[in-house]
């Protein structure tokens, strides 16, 4: 039998467990390990910290004056050697009164990824806005029509080639991996074998090799007469690169649509090429858009291996403007710091970014 | 009625057969790649007639006529191109053996310390975690580069640890038995042996009685124990190659110049922050109820990570590990930037002074590819060995 | 009046600082008592019994257990779970390991038993479930129904005094519920204490002894099965069940 029933409110809990003060006791003063960790921690950044934020801020010097910084070697960072070398850091040999082309070429290229990642814009006319900024980009950067003077491709360099390099290739590898991808499926024994040979090739040596490759021997392939830009012959090796990897992630997003659906198109008449574009295609990308976000991820760094073929990026435009100024060659380090900076901020950027798709993916696929 | 037989299948050779099809379409695209290939291969011929260049393997056998900087086994240049390139192999694998252990250790240690009570710990990995995963390594190598080269003191005041390690620009040294090592190795073998052995007897006791033993620090102490023996039996030998401060330069010990320190250290750093990621993502793809029924069974927490936990992640966790270690074996290519001779380093110069850069490329290829596609076999072989067993 | 074996006085639990999911519970549970309870979800039934070994800490009020009270203290919780079987929706089977090796992990480890020992009160509870040829095979290799008989196996392994059943049934396909409702009968038969939340109304008609009602953290109601569902007092209770008996 029970008694009659009265409803009892809800009440606030009498321990509080949110808020600042739950969250330090449990997290930092947990228990006698934890409190003596967090102890240890906190001395060694009281030991740190203020002398790092001395020579980082305090006593640095910002002034593009070579003797002040000097002066201040060992006691403040100089940042004084960005203020004075960011142009040819960033923007390589390009000649210095057009550099506004390049600085207006870059934007239109990060404005493009950007808009690129709003899943609003995912709409078939992103593939025309794209040519256009290609197309765009190339005749600011090369110039020599409507009035633009001329610049060879070996005096691009900086930010501009990094953006370029990467953005250019995953968009040429794109549609390389999707073959490669599909033959690595496919039935035909021939084709199948060639996919895999070209992908286990190309994902078990190092960018640096294949780039040799490229840079080496690429102009051997052409008959004669016909010489590769090295600009060319960069883009068609970290192309060739990207397209392997990006294959396997493909792949991988192939073999995850159910054999059902390949049956259902069967049944419904549509033919090889039918069912691969309308069916399979379409999920198996949406599926793999994470993956492909790191990949472009890891290219972005991987352009500054160019460096080591002579093609100034980022990284090289660097070593370009520091190596023959013996006055600001003793502040490298802040130089680095500060292309660090630009590539963690991109990459990082990227990286949550890329998270939050695949939260919001997986979202979609569960109930 | 007896069951009968499949009918043999006529064959159709019809242009609307799969079959067919099949069949003509791959005649096709071989011929295509065929003629691609012979396309590529002509010219090559042609161009490097017209440039002078020869080809074939045999420059190997040519005097190489330079050094190198630093060797595991003796060199001088005198020697052929083929003994240089090989130093140059040997050099890589040093490389990638130190950076693989040493970005295991780090790389676990971080990855767990993802999951510490501590939130100062979870956040200071998250942070050193994030920050060396997305700057580029090669960055990382020439910023490294620059510290052990300029930021260190010069050799003539070198900093120095108890006066037994020194610390320059000239590199890194530590003293280094000269007699003794082999019997101290040979007696850790033994205890190795030891130590196994008494586990199989702990596990044997174990099931027989139920009470459990040691199965840690005594096999340590097996090991040491034993290894201290040999030192003992070899007559206690105490001569040590201890590196001392000279006027210019630190002489003596072992010296790890900066260039190996440089690309082990960047190497390290960078591989061990994947790895952590690779760690933490293992952890935690063991599901919570694994935690709940153990902890429901009454197991404590040491046994539920070593019963259930840890062995359940280990299967998600070897594969991408072992796509780690590839990846720094591979990146130690970019010794070339920082002037430490590894194969492809010393392949570059080889290119440069011979003009052979087919065959050289074609080596550097090689040398990775039979590391890449030994360890997928490997890993392979692991994989369907320790597959969780599914319908 | 013999002590109740499971003793709730005045618990209350809450999730953050706001959410109250366990509202000033007092319940009493006589040894050998099979118990359903039942309710809207939401209303706090996983959470209570998940108290009874621990899987969650209550804020405020006490909780004996075997006599045992149930606090921070490591030994208490050691104790208390060594007498306390639990069954989980998801199984929770440890796919790295056969059926026997399941079944024998916590003898061994937690109860210092002889591997031979271990098998064999194994078999026994294999046996009981009926799945006995399916010693050596692995969680993944059987179906949903097979699955959760060896859970129900593994927490028998401990000769508990106790068994928690946290809706054993809810995540099997139909025909597979027949076979672990059954076992669960037997189960009622040999005297364990049985505390069981479950949707199942034809298991509580059949075995329990007390049917209790939650709503929104509270007992609502509890009482013998025939009274209950033929007779609910409560507003609240006549609407859960007009919603679960009437399709």
């Amino acid at each position: 039998m029970s008694d009659t029933f009265t409803p009892i409110a809800p009440r606030p809990s009498p321990i509080k467990t949110s808020g600042l003060i739950p969250w330090m006791r449990r997290n930092l003063f947990a228990d006698v390990r934890s409190t003596l960790v967090t102890v240890f921690v906190i001395g060694l950044l009281a030991w740190v910290l203020p002398g790092f934020i001395r020579w980082f801020f305090i006593d640095a010097v910002v002034r593009a004056d070579a003797d002040a910084c000097q002066a201040a070697r060992g006691i403040g960072a100089c940042w004084g050697v960005v203020t004075e070398k960011y142009r040819i850091i960033l923007f390589g040999r390009y000649p210095f009164d057009e550099q506004w082309r390049p600085l207006v070429a870059t934007s239109l290229m990060m404005g493009g990824l950007i808009l690129s990642c709003v899943r609003f814009f995912w709409k078939p006319w992103l593939a025309i806005m794209w040519v256009v900024i290609l197309a765009l980009f190339f005749t600011l950067m090369g110039g020599g029509v409507f009035g633009l003077a001329d610049v060879r491709t070996d005096l691009w360099g900086g930010l501009p080639l990094t953006v370029m390099l990467a953005t250019l290739s995953i968009f040429l590898a794109f549609p390389l991996a999707v073959v490669v991808a599909l033959g690595r499926r496919g039935r035909l024994p021939a084709i199948r074998t060639a996919c895999i040979v070209y992908i286990e090739l190309i994902r078990g040596v190092p960018l640096i090799s294949v780039l040799f490759m490229a840079s080496f021997m690429f102009p051997l392939f052409m008959p004669q007469g016909v010489t590769l830009d090295v600009l060319v012959r960069v883009i068609a090796g970290i192309t060739l690169f990207a397209a392997a990897y990006m294959a396997e992630i493909i792949r991988g997003g192939l073999q995850a649509i159910p054999k059902g659906q390949l049956e259902a198109a069967d049944t419904l008449g549509l033919t090889y090429w039918q069912t691969q574009r309308k069916i399979v295609l379409p999920q198996a990308l949406a599926m793999v858009v994470p993956s492909i976000m790191n990949t472009f991820i890891s290219l972005f760094k991987d352009t500054s291996l160019v460096t080591i073929v002579s093609l100034y990026e980022l990284t090289g435009a660097l070593a370009l403007a520091l190596n023959a100024d013996v006055n600001w060659r003793p502040f490298k380090l802040e130089a680095y710091l500060f292309i660090t900076l630009i590539y963690f901020t991109v990459c990082f950027a990227m990286s949550r970014y890329s998270l939050w798709v695949e939260k919001q993916l997986s979202a979609s696929k569960a109930r | 009625m007896k069951p009968l037989p499949p009918p043999v299948p006529k064959r159709q050779w019809s242009l609307n057969s799969r079959a067919t099809r099949g069949l003509l379409f791959q005649l096709v695209a071989l011929v295509i790649i065929a003629l691609g290939i012979w396309f590529l291969a002509h010219n090559t011929q042609r161009n490097m007639a017209a440039r002078g260049i020869q080809s074939g393997f045999d420059f190997l056998g040519a005097s190489a006529g330079f050094d190198i900087g630093e060797t595991v086994i003796a060199y001088d240049p005198s020697e052929s191109y083929g003994k240089a390139i090989w130093v140059g192999v040997l050099n890589t694998l040093k490389v990638a053996a130190l950076g693989i252990l040493f970005t295991t250790i780090l790389g676990v240690l971080l990855g767990v310390g993802r999951f510490s009570r501590n939130g100062l710990v979870r956040g200071l990995c998250y942070g050193y975690v994030e920050l060396f995963r997305n700057v580029p390594i090669l960055l990382q190598l020439l910023m490294w580069y620059l510290v052990f080269i300029e930021i260190l003191p010069p050799s003539n005041e070198a900093w120095n640890l108890a006066d037994l390690f020194f610390l320059s620009k000239g590199g890194f040294s530590f003293p280094y038995p000269t007699a003794g090592l082999g019997a101290v190795v040979a007696g850790a073998a033994v205890g190795l042996v030891a130590g196994w052995m008494w586990l199989r007897w702990v596990q044997k006791r174990f099931e027989a009685t139920g009470r459990d033993g040691d199965r840690l620090w005594t096999p340590i102490a097996l090991i040491a124990a034993f290894a201290v023996m040999g030192w003992v039996v070899s007559g206690m030998p105490r001569e040590w190659n201890v590196p001392e401060q000279l006027v210019f330069m630190v002489d003596g010990g072992v010296a790890a110049t900066p260039e190996f320190m440089t690309i082990l250290v960047g190497l390290v750093m960078y591989t061990s922050a994947f790895v952590a990621e690779v760690v933490r993502s293992g952890i935690q793809s063991v599901s919570r109820g694994q935690d709940e029924a153990a902890a429901a069974l009454g197991l404590n927490p040491r046994q539920k990570m070593k019963l259930v936990v840890l062995p359940q992640a280990m299967r998600v966790i070897v594969p991408p590990l072992t796509n780690q270690y590839l990846n720094l074996t591979k990146n130690s290519s970019l010794a070339v930037a920082i002037g430490y001779p590894d194969v492809v380093s010393i392949a570059n110069t080889t290119i440069n002074q011979s003009g052979r850069a087919v065959e050289c490329i074609a080596i550097i290829m090689l040398v990775y590819l039979t590391t890449s596609l030994s360890t997928s076999l490997l890993m392979n072989w692991y994989n369907q060995r320790v597959a969780i067993k599914e319908r | 009046m013999t002590e109740p074996i499971i003793r709730f006085d005045k618990v209350n639990k809450w999730y953050g600082n706001d959410f109250h999911v366990l509202r000033d519970i007092d319940l009493d549970v006589a040894k050998g008592e099979r118990i359903v309870v039942c309710g809207p979800s939401g209303s706090g039934k996983s959470t209570l019994i998940r108290c009874i070994n621990r899987l969650e800490e209550h804020q405020q009020g006490h909780l004996f257990v075997d006599g045992i009270e149930l606090t921070d203290d490591i030994k208490a919780i050691d104790q208390v779970r060594k007498n306390v079987g639990m069954v989980f929706q998801q199984f929770n089977l440890f796919p790295h390991l056969t059926v026997l090796e399941n079944l024998t992990l916590s003898p061994m480890w937690v109860g210092k038993m002889p591997k031979k020992e271990a098998e064999e009160r194994a078999m026994v509870q294999l046996e009981r479930v009926r799945i006995a040829e399916q010693a050596g095979k692995y969680p993944l290799q059987l179906s949903g129904g097979q699955q959760q008989r060896v859970a129900i196996a593994r927490a028998l392994c401990l000769t508990p005094k106790i068994m928690l059943f946290d809706e054993p049934t809810s995540a099997l396909d139909p025909e597979m519920i027949k076979e672990v409702l059954d076992v669960m009968v037997e189960l009622a038969n040999l005297g364990i204490t049985m505390i069981c939340v479950t949707h199942e109304m034809g298991f509580a008609k059949a075995v329990a002894d007390r049917v209790i009602f939650m709503d929104q953290g509270q007992i609502v109601e509890q009482n013998t099965p025939t009274e209950f569902f033929n007779n609910p007092q409560n507003e609240r209770s006549q609407d859960f069940l007009s919603k679960i008996l009437g399709h």
